[in-house]
């Protein structure tokens, strides 16, 4: 399913935080979403969701969101939000049925339960299955959240900084299933996140974000420079082509800093 | 572990129905209850129109309250939730020292419902309350808790002034309201309590997988598609009601409706389909047993049900809190 934004634009209590933003991805695809703080991927990200009502269009292979259903939307969607870690009372297979709200009734399924194992193991978390939701470290919470996401076979997968607190391995671990299922899922997935070497290694195609508007899309080669780095993120950084032809982004100084700008006035 | 809490309920109730000042042995009350038996006056009047009525009560009011802390807990993300930190049980306080110390009531000549449906008006008068001003930031947990506890202090300080401006007597009354007690029972009361349970626990079951979604956290439940405001506003108001006709009733029982949910959590987790009736059955259970409790403590009279639910819950809610094996909060 292609996914499609035409000039959304969105306001919290009347500040502009969106304008004017564009942006396409394709199936079996992962578009990296990257930008400094308040840039707005959060809120792009829930604006394609559905959580929050912008201005302009989300498109579905070219049908407009707010045309479908709500529960349909969460079918086609699944979003992960930032630190959406919980400490209820829940087992792990509690937990991804609940990715399937709507189509369950008193008695769970003989579907619903092949799904959720299926789901599990797919993601290598079978053993998990029973234990609380509470329990598990921030990598193992994470697969949870995607197992609950996954299991809506969803068409467009948003992410918001996935590997967010988690260490090296887990980092690699998420990200690398995320990409599998990707590819054999067809999703179309937009992963927001800061670790710019990571997403330089995984990502597909790039939209660069800075204070509400696209700064500039395309391949990791022609936006991950350190032109961009400074301008966007004010980091003076040097980028260098590893040898598997990768961008890596080392960062030097901060341009405020040495300035003598706010921070060490 | 909902059937062994059915049992225990049975138990207790049971219990309850054949403990009281006159001795009357468990056949005696049985062949009362089921035989019609109309040999003794004196047991029948004993057996049906004081003890049964009491006995069901503290089931359907310990029911009713655990539930609404429960499902507080459970919309406003808060493990403190429930109708008494919310100010509904102080503005059924304050509603019934209102009728009691000045004879005011929003409902006159209600006859000998005039205090607790005067308690039932101002209870639900400060739900109405934490509905309006939590709307105007979209109903967020944290405006509906701290409204709730804004006006749990509003209704404890009107109410100190009225204790402070009754005379002897009508601070008697005042003060045996707030110990809260069951002993004013009749079918009626008993009757119109156990219907809003009846009335409200399907519904609530209807939503039991939306519900169980919102534990975790607001963006998931929207990006799972629920209406969240909808179902938190929803879902208030039902358990609003449920409490404030449970303590118009009984009086300020608080306790039950924090502690009953946490039992229930660590007995059965949260899935509601599970969740909601292990808290009915939890908090049933210990208002039956601490109605059992006020008649023992001094052979012959009825202690005030309130002190025993605290004197019987607190030590067995803090065994379960020690002894845990999980954090859920």
């Amino acid at each position: 399913m292609k996914l499609k934004i035409e000039n959304l634009s969105f306001k919290y209590n009347s500040i502009p935080v969106l304008e004017n933003v564009n942006l396409e991805t394709s199936p079996a695809s992962i578009t990296a979403l990257i930008g400094p703080n308040a840039a707005g991927k959060t809120t792009l990200l829930k604006c394609i969701a559905g959580i929050l009502k912008p201005e302009g269009r989300v498109l579905l292979d070219g049908r407009a969101i707010n045309s479908f259903k709500i529960e349909k939307i969460s079918s086609y969607i699944g979003y992960l939000p930032q630190d959406g870690f919980s400490s209820a009372a829940l087992r792990v297979f509690e937990a991804v049925l609940l990715g399937r709200v709507h189509s369950l009734s008193w008695r769970i399924s003989d579907d619903n339960f092949a799904l959720v194992s299926e789901v599990l193991e797919g993601l290598g978390i079978g053993d998990l299955a029973s234990s609380y939701i509470g329990e598990l470290s921030g990598g193992q919470q994470q697969m949870v959240s995607i197992a609950q996401a996954l299991i809506r076979k969803p068409k467009v997968l948003l992410l918001d900084e996935p590997t967010n607190s988690l260490d090296l391995q887990h980092q690699l671990e998420v990200i690398e299933i995320i990409k599998e299922v990707t590819r054999e899922r067809e999703i179309a997935t937009l992963i927001a996140m800061h670790d710019l070497n990571l997403a330089a290694r995984y990502a597909d195609e790039f939209v660069v974000m800075n204070r509400g508007k696209v700064y500039i899309t395309g391949t990791s080669e022609s936006v991950i420079t350190s032109e961009m780095v400074r301008s966007v993120y004010g980091v003076n950084a040097t980028v260098y082509t590893d040898e598997e032809g990768v961008p890596q982004v080392t960062p030097k100084s901060s341009v405020r800093r040495k300035k003598g700008g706010v921070c060490c006035a | 572990m909902l059937v062994f809490g059915a049992i225990a309920c049975v138990f207790t109730l049971v219990v309850d129905i054949s403990t009281g000042p006159a001795r009357l042995s468990v056949l005696k009350v049985f062949s009362t209850i089921f035989l019609l038996d109309k040999s003794d006056a004196s047991a029948r009047v004993i057996i049906w129109v004081i003890r049964l009525p009491v006995s069901l009560m503290a089931i359907v009011v310990g029911a009713s309250l655990s539930i609404a802390g429960a499902e507080m807990q459970t919309i406003l993300d808060n493990p403190l939730a429930s109708p008494y930190t919310l100010g509904i049980a102080a503005g059924a306080g304050f509603g019934a020292a209102l009728a009691l110390v000045l004879g005011v009531g929003l409902v006159p000549h209600a006859g000998t419902i005039f205090v607790p449906l005067n308690a039932f008006v101002f209870s639900f008068l400060t739900c109405i309350l934490i509905f309006f001003l939590s709307k105007i930031k979209g109903f967020t947990m944290e405006t509906m808790i701290l409204t709730g506890i804004a006006l749990l202090f509003l209704f404890n300080s009107l109410l100190a002034l009225l204790q402070y401006l009754a005379s002897e007597e009508e601070l008697q009354a005042v003060m045996f309201w707030l110990f809260g007690s069951l002993m004013k029972t009749t079918w009626k009361k008993l009757g119109i309590t156990a219907l809003v349970l009846l009335v409200t626990v399907p519904v609530l079951l209807k939503d039991a997988w939306k519900l169980t979604v919102l534990r975790l956290g607001d963006e998931k439940a929207k990006s799972l598609g629920i209406n969240v405001e909808r179902l938190r506003l929803k879902i208030f108001v039902l358990v609003s009601i449920l409490a404030a006709s449970a303590v118009s009733f009984v009086g300020t029982i608080g306790f039950i409706g924090l502690v009953g949910p946490h039992i229930a959590r660590m007995l059965v987790g949260e899935d509601q389909r599970f969740f909601l009736p292990m808290s009915a059955l939890a908090g049933a259970l210990l208002l039956s047993a601490a109605s059992i409790g006020s008649k023992m403590i001094i052979p012959g009279a009825i202690f005030p049900i309130g002190i025993i639910t605290s004197f019987i819950g607190v030590p067995f809610f803090l065994l379960l809190i020690l002894f845990k094996r999980r954090n859920f909060w």
